[in-house]
């Protein structure tokens, strides 16, 4: 196959898109647990969902090297990351400012984790999950939630938990986590507390 | 019934229309043109041009222009346009050994190769007002030397490095030159980080603070090695090309100055460098930004004093005069917010200052 | 890149710009930063910010902010002092209705997004909106440490002892604390922040707010946010608890008590008469009497 007949479209309006798709996470971030939907269209690769592209055409630069989880890699997607949003790709976990990752993550300290003076500089990870849920087994407390959300995440390890926890030890460092099942994603913040 | 006065829309357009009108004067006085400020009052272009990092003759001329000749303001102007601009990459570094001299002194050798060149200077000018230029008319011509210089002239640090008389200048070529209009700064800030800063710094700051250095507020013993100025090449290397083309020539003022250095426990005793670079024809900022970058590599060098002009802190955050003037000046903006808090939390403290007084002097 | 040239394209309204002014790579840059200020409240982001059309002091961090997060469905309110019609708060009002062709309002309850210098809107803030605050110095302890370098390992190490201090020491000479704006905050226990110069008649707004709070320093560099719901603690001790400031006086034009009063002086001989420094809840309150008074 020619290289150009891999390369699907990025936004058809780059510019209001990407604005959109910001608040779209800008909200997600702001109110864990919350559910959000992305309002614009796209045909991404195959194996990438419709937010984690917007997302991606929306927050990946040429300063911001990724790591994309092996499963999701193709030439498809490569094509697509580099045309439209020039990204380099991070040799190590740790040197990613964003991951794509396949279902919920282990290993989270492997990524970047800021340093105690600038915790900003930790990577944020986009997960792909089958299903995300308002009101589920997962309770959610901490800023951006009123006294507690509640949240269904399916395929959820329950391994995850003992994760999210050593994340929070290490506050203010840690990894920020966006879900993403379709065209739906889910904040997860380092501060938000997690139990079942 | 009162209403509080507080300005509107057509109070700022008014104000606008009187600014348009008292920046061009009395329309009996022909107007400026930009051509004749980029010729005639070129040394001001070139500041602006350096301050506001951005190598346009015309644009530099027309934010005078716009400015009524108010540097600063001349200066906001030019970095607000480029703050828009596209960014293609970063060009070679300039090759000044090749730079085509229109001036070049050294204090440190009475001759040597290529020779002393005075060029364009004020230099030697005695400063008396000429009222002939008062007068239209007047068509000064210098005289073409018989002989043209050579093409190439060697550094007086070239010839002192031959010797191992002064410090290698390292550069890391595997890094990414930093962009300080494109990063937050953070400290210890990297040479190239630090040089751009000062590059950018307004020209009474960084004169006040080298001179303070040659006043003990952390001497560095400079001596002027040599200051160059006249025209360079700028390259470019086109990703799609993948070689250097030339993209221009623009003319800059370098100054390197060579200062003592006794040696210490890590370094053995050697000239240090002190480095300054600037558009156009900046001789002022260029010595002052290398008598300031030689003082602000006092902790690496070993031998800080606490001077002001040591502290890369209070200089880099300092130095730009557009930041400066909009945080000075915005003191005028409305704060009778945070003013009528002050207020009460005054008449607060008076009140238990009296209720104290009071109370003792019932007390004796 | 061919992203990048794709964008940048002149929309009607404007010539040259992009929309709301910023290059689309600076509003990424500033995006990430805000989403990671959102991620650790009351932590001061760094970010490159650029140089604005405006000065330096007049807003150009609050104005990053709003270009970074605006677009065309949003309602636009922008006040300065409390005031939709100050100077300041008109230019940049007219400033986004150019450059981002947004519909702007003094409502506070119609905006999306309301920036502010030196306020927080007495009526009430709630989900969806979002506030932005222009920030002159963003580093509470700014002055008591005025190195970067040094305040940044404070709050690294949570070192705030150097603030209860100088607080205590307020106390200690003066038997009250004397900071009357810009008093200092303790975010979900973690991170000190500076509100930006609001009266402290303010700071207990900014606590469990329903709206999220976004805080944008130009010169400084820096961005910080307080996500909706957080919890924002004044600091203060128990035998000197956080009080605010209070007034004999209510508002000459309508008669509110319970709002943040400016003194306007009358006469040169101590004439003083005191009004709402929110205009637009000064209106609302004089509308609502009028009609009132229209049916009765």
């Amino acid at each position: 196959m020619e290289a150009t007949s891999l390369l699907r479209p990025g936004f058809a309006d780059p510019v209001m898109h990407a604005q959109e798709t910001f608040r779209m996470v800008l909200d997600a971030m702001s109110r864990p647990g919350s559910l959000h939907a992305s309002t614009v269209s796209l045909e991404p690769p195959r194996s990438l969902h419709p937010a984690t592209a917007a997302l991606c055409l929306t927050l990946l630069d040429h300063e911001t090297p990724l790591w994309l989880d092996p499963s999701l890699e193709s030439d498809e997607v490569w094509t697509f990351l580099r045309f439209h949003c020039g990204c380099p790709l991070a040799e190590e976990r740790s040197a990613a400012a964003f991951a794509v990752l396949d279902g919920a993550p282990c290993g989270l300290a492997s990524f970047a984790q800021g340093t105690p003076e600038y915790p900003d500089t930790s990577a944020t990870l986009i997960c792909q999950v089958e299903g995300l849920r308002e009101h589920g087994p997962l309770i959610l407390r901490g800023p951006g939630i009123r006294d507690r959300a509640s949240l269904g995440l399916s395929p959820f390890p329950a391994t995850f938990l003992e994760e999210w926890e050593g994340n929070q030890a290490r506050f203010p460092r840690g990894v920020d986590i966006i879900w993403v099942s379709g065209k739906t994603i889910v904040g997860l913040p380092r501060t938000t507390r997690l139990e079942m | 019934m009162y209403v509080a006065v507080k300005g509107g829309e057509r109070a700022i357009e008014n104000a606008h229309k009187l600014l348009a009108e008292a920046r061009r004067g009395d329309p009996e006085v022909p107007e400026l043109s930009l051509p004749q400020i980029e010729q005639q009052l070129s040394l001001a272009v070139d500041r602006v041009m350096t301050e506001g990092s951005l190598h346009d003759r015309e644009l530099a001329a027309l934010a005078l222009k716009q400015a009524r000749g108010d540097m600063i303001e001349a200066i906001f102007l030019v970095r607000a346009y480029r703050t828009t601009l596209p960014r293609f990459g970063a060009s070679e570094p300039l090759d000044t050994d090749n730079m085509a001299i229109r001036r070049r002194v050294s204090a440190t050798y009475k001759d040597l190769p290529g020779g002393q060149i005075l060029g364009p200077t004020f230099d030697y000018t005695h400063r008396l007002l000429d009222f002939a230029l008062a007068e239209d008319g007047v068509h000064p011509e210098a005289r073409v030397a018989d002989d043209p210089l050579p093409q190439s002239m060697p550094r007086v640090t070239g010839l002192l490095d031959a010797e191992g008389l002064i410090e290698s200048s390292e550069v890391d070529d595997s890094r990414p030159v930093a962009d300080v209009t494109r990063e937050a700064e953070s400290f210890p800030a990297d040479r190239d980080a630090r040089l751009q800063a000062l590059a950018r710094g307004d020209e009474g700051f960084l004169l006040a603070m080298g001179y303070s250095t040659q006043r003990g507020f952390g001497n560095t013993h400079p001596f002027a090695g040599e200051i160059r100025m006249g025209e360079v090449a700028v390259e470019f290397i086109p990703e799609e090309l993948g070689f250097a083309i030339e993209i221009g020539e623009i003319t800059v003022t370098e100054c390197e100055m060579l200062n003592q250095f006794k040696g210490s426990d890590t370094h053995a005793p050697k000239f240090t460098r002190g480095y300054g670079l600037a558009f156009g024809q900046c001789e002022r900022k260029a010595m002052s930004m290398a008598l300031v970058d030689r003082a602000l590599r006092a902790r690496e060098l070993g031998e800080a004093s606490g001077a002001p002009a040591q502290d890369e802190e209070f200089v880099l955050y300092h130095s730009d005069n557009v930041q400066a003037t909009g945080f000075s000046e915005h003191l005028k903006l409305p704060h009778y917010v945070d003013f009528q808090s002050e207020l009460s939390i005054l008449r607060n403290l008076r009140r238990d200052h009296d209720t104290k007084a009071a109370r003792k002097e019932a007390a004796e | 890149m061919n992203a990048e040239s794709l964008e940048g394209e002149d929309r009607p309204g404007h010539t040259g710009y992009n929309y709301a002014y910023l290059d689309e790579q600076t509003k990424r840059m500033l995006r990430r930063a805000l989403l990671k200020a959102v991620a650790i409240p009351g932590y001061q982001v760094p970010f490159a910010s650029r140089e604005m059309p405006m000065p330096y002091g007049w807003g150009t961090g609050g104005v990053q902010v709003t270009a970074s997060i605006i677009g065309p469905s949003d309602v636009l309110k922008v006040i300065d002092q409390g005031a939709d019609d100050t100077t300041n708060a008109v230019s940049i009002r007219k400033f986004f209705a150019n450059t981002a062709q947004v519909t702007t309002t003094t409502s506070s309850e119609r905006a999306t997004i309301i920036q502010t210098r030196h306020r927080v809107p007495e009526t009430a803030l709630s989900d969806g909106q979002i506030l932005v605050y222009q920030v002159p110095i963003p580093e509470p302890l700014r002055w008591l440490e005025a190195r970067e370098s040094e305040t940044r390992k404070m709050h690294a190490l949570r070192e705030y002892g150097v603030m209860h201090v100088s607080l205590y020491e307020d106390i200690a000479h003066h038997g009250r604390i004397a900071k009357s704006y810009d008093y200092p905050v303790l975010v979900e226990d973690a991170y000190i922040m500076r509100p930006s110069p609001i009266p402290k008649f303010d700071n207990p707004k900014l606590d469990n707010c329903p709206a999220l709070q976004l805080f944008g320093a130009g010169r400084e560099r820096r961005v910080y946010a307080l996500p909706p719901y957080t919890r924002v603690v004044s600091l203060d001790f128990e035998d000197h608890p956080f009080d605010v400031e209070t007034w004999e006086e209510s508002c000459a034009i309508c008669g509110a008590q319970d709002s943040f009063l400016d003194e306007v002086v009358t006469d040169d001989k101590g004439g003083r008469m005191h009004v709402c420094s929110d205009t637009e809840y000064c209106n609302k309150r004089l509308a609502a009497q009028g009609r009132q008074e229209a049916t009765a």
